[in-house]
């Protein structure tokens, strides 16, 4: 689960949000903070944290913090389970 | 600030694209001799392969080499995955591969006006998107793109490549604009006539009248590109971001 509280960790400073904000069902442009602005820091983020690199596809496609998880699962980035 | 207390100790990671022969190869040439670690390219692994090992040969510089059609944007994809993996990140780019068909208004097929779209325009917009969140990892990170005079002031017989070349000159001031936040600076050079292979297909006549148009008298070597080129990279150009930099002898004067 460390990964998951990672990514958490990503998505709050990424978006400006609380430290104690729940992320795990976010969606793109759910909360305005997430926003196409927003969206380009937080793919940064991502792959500075994890140490991978996002197609543009993929990050068209990143619209929810599941889908991050996901993402990072197919760059074996994290070990799901 | 003086510009050598801004430079990196560690060397630039430079990828040039369209770098196995031409302006290109003499960009690369340029900033290996300035230290940087440049990956070549070209089209095919062979091209960008030997034009690495023989800027290593002549300049003992650190080169590495990717390939791949820069219109495919999953080769673009795969190219920087490639760096992604070997050097972690981007310092300076220089978004340089680029082809030139001539013809007068009518007279073009639809397969070179696509061509030229797709390699010129659509190509360099790949390499931007894609090389993106490599530069954002940079230091002191920079983009130049290779337009043309022609995008600038066009030219009978030019009228689609001076628009593939003007669609850059678009890319390059939002880039400046949308990158300059995260600290990449983007500007563009136009240069006039280069000796390269793209204007091989010039005769006397051709070549003597683009001479005489030019104040300077003489065409551009690839040398006189890539001076301006690596200054843009530099910590001297700094606080220059969103400009294109004619390199074009006055030939639009
Ligand atoms: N020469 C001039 O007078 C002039 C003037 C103004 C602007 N420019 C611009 O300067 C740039 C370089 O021109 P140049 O004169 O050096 O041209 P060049 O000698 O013909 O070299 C072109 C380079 O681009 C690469 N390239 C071409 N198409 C490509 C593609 N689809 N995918 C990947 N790489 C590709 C070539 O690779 P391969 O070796 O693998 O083919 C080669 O390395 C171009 O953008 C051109 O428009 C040139």
């Amino acid at each position: 689960m460390e990964h998951l509280d990672r990514l958490s960790t990503v998505f709050r400073g990424a978006l400006g949000l609380a430290p104690d904000a729940r992320v795990d069902a976010l969606e793109y442009r759910s909360v305005p903070q997430w926003d196409s602005l927003a969206h380009m820091s937080l793919i940064a983020a991502i792959e500075e944290e994890f140490d991978v690199m996002i197609d543009t596809d993929d990050v068209l496609d990143m619209s929810s913090f599941a889908k991050a998880v996901a993402l990072l699962e197919k760059h074996g980035a994290v070990v799901s389970g | 600030m003086p510009s050598s207390a801004a430079e990196p100790v560690e060397a630039r990671v430079s990828l040039v694209t369209g770098s196995s022969r031409g302006i290109g190869n003499a960009v690369a040439r340029r900033l290996a001799l300035g230290g940087h670690t440049v990956v070549l390219h070209g089209r095919t692994y062979e091209s960008a392969a030997a034009a690495a090992s023989a800027l290593t040969r002549d300049t003992g510089a650190k080169t590495d080499a990717v390939h791949g059609d820069v219109a495919d944007p999953a080769a673009v994809a795969d190219m920087m995955r490639e760096i992604h993996r070997r050097h972690r990140r981007l310092d300076s780019l220089v978004v340089n591969a680029g082809i030139h068909a001539a013809a007068m208004i009518g007279m073009m097929g639809s397969e070179t006006v696509e061509r030229l779209f797709q390699v010129n325009a659509i190509g360099a917009t790949h390499t931007l998107q894609s090389a993106a969140s490599l530069l954002r990892r940079g230091v002191a990170p920079a983009v130049v793109f290779l337009s043309s005079v022609m995008a600038t002031r066009g030219s009978t017989g030019q009228a689609v490549y001076g628009a593939t070349k003007a669609a850059v000159l678009g890319l390059t001031r939002s880039a400046a604009k949308e990158l300059g936040p995260a600290g990449i600076r983007v500007n563009a050079v136009a240069p006039g006539f280069v000796e390269t292979d793209m204007l091989a297909s010039l005769d006397e006549d051709g070549r003597a009248e683009r001479v005489r148009a030019t104040p300077l008298g003489r065409l551009a070597e690839p040398g006189d590109i890539a001076a301006a080129v690596a200054f843009l990279l530099s910590g001297d150009a700094g606080f220059i971001t969103g400009q294109v930099l004619g390199v074009d002898g006055g030939v639009i004067l």
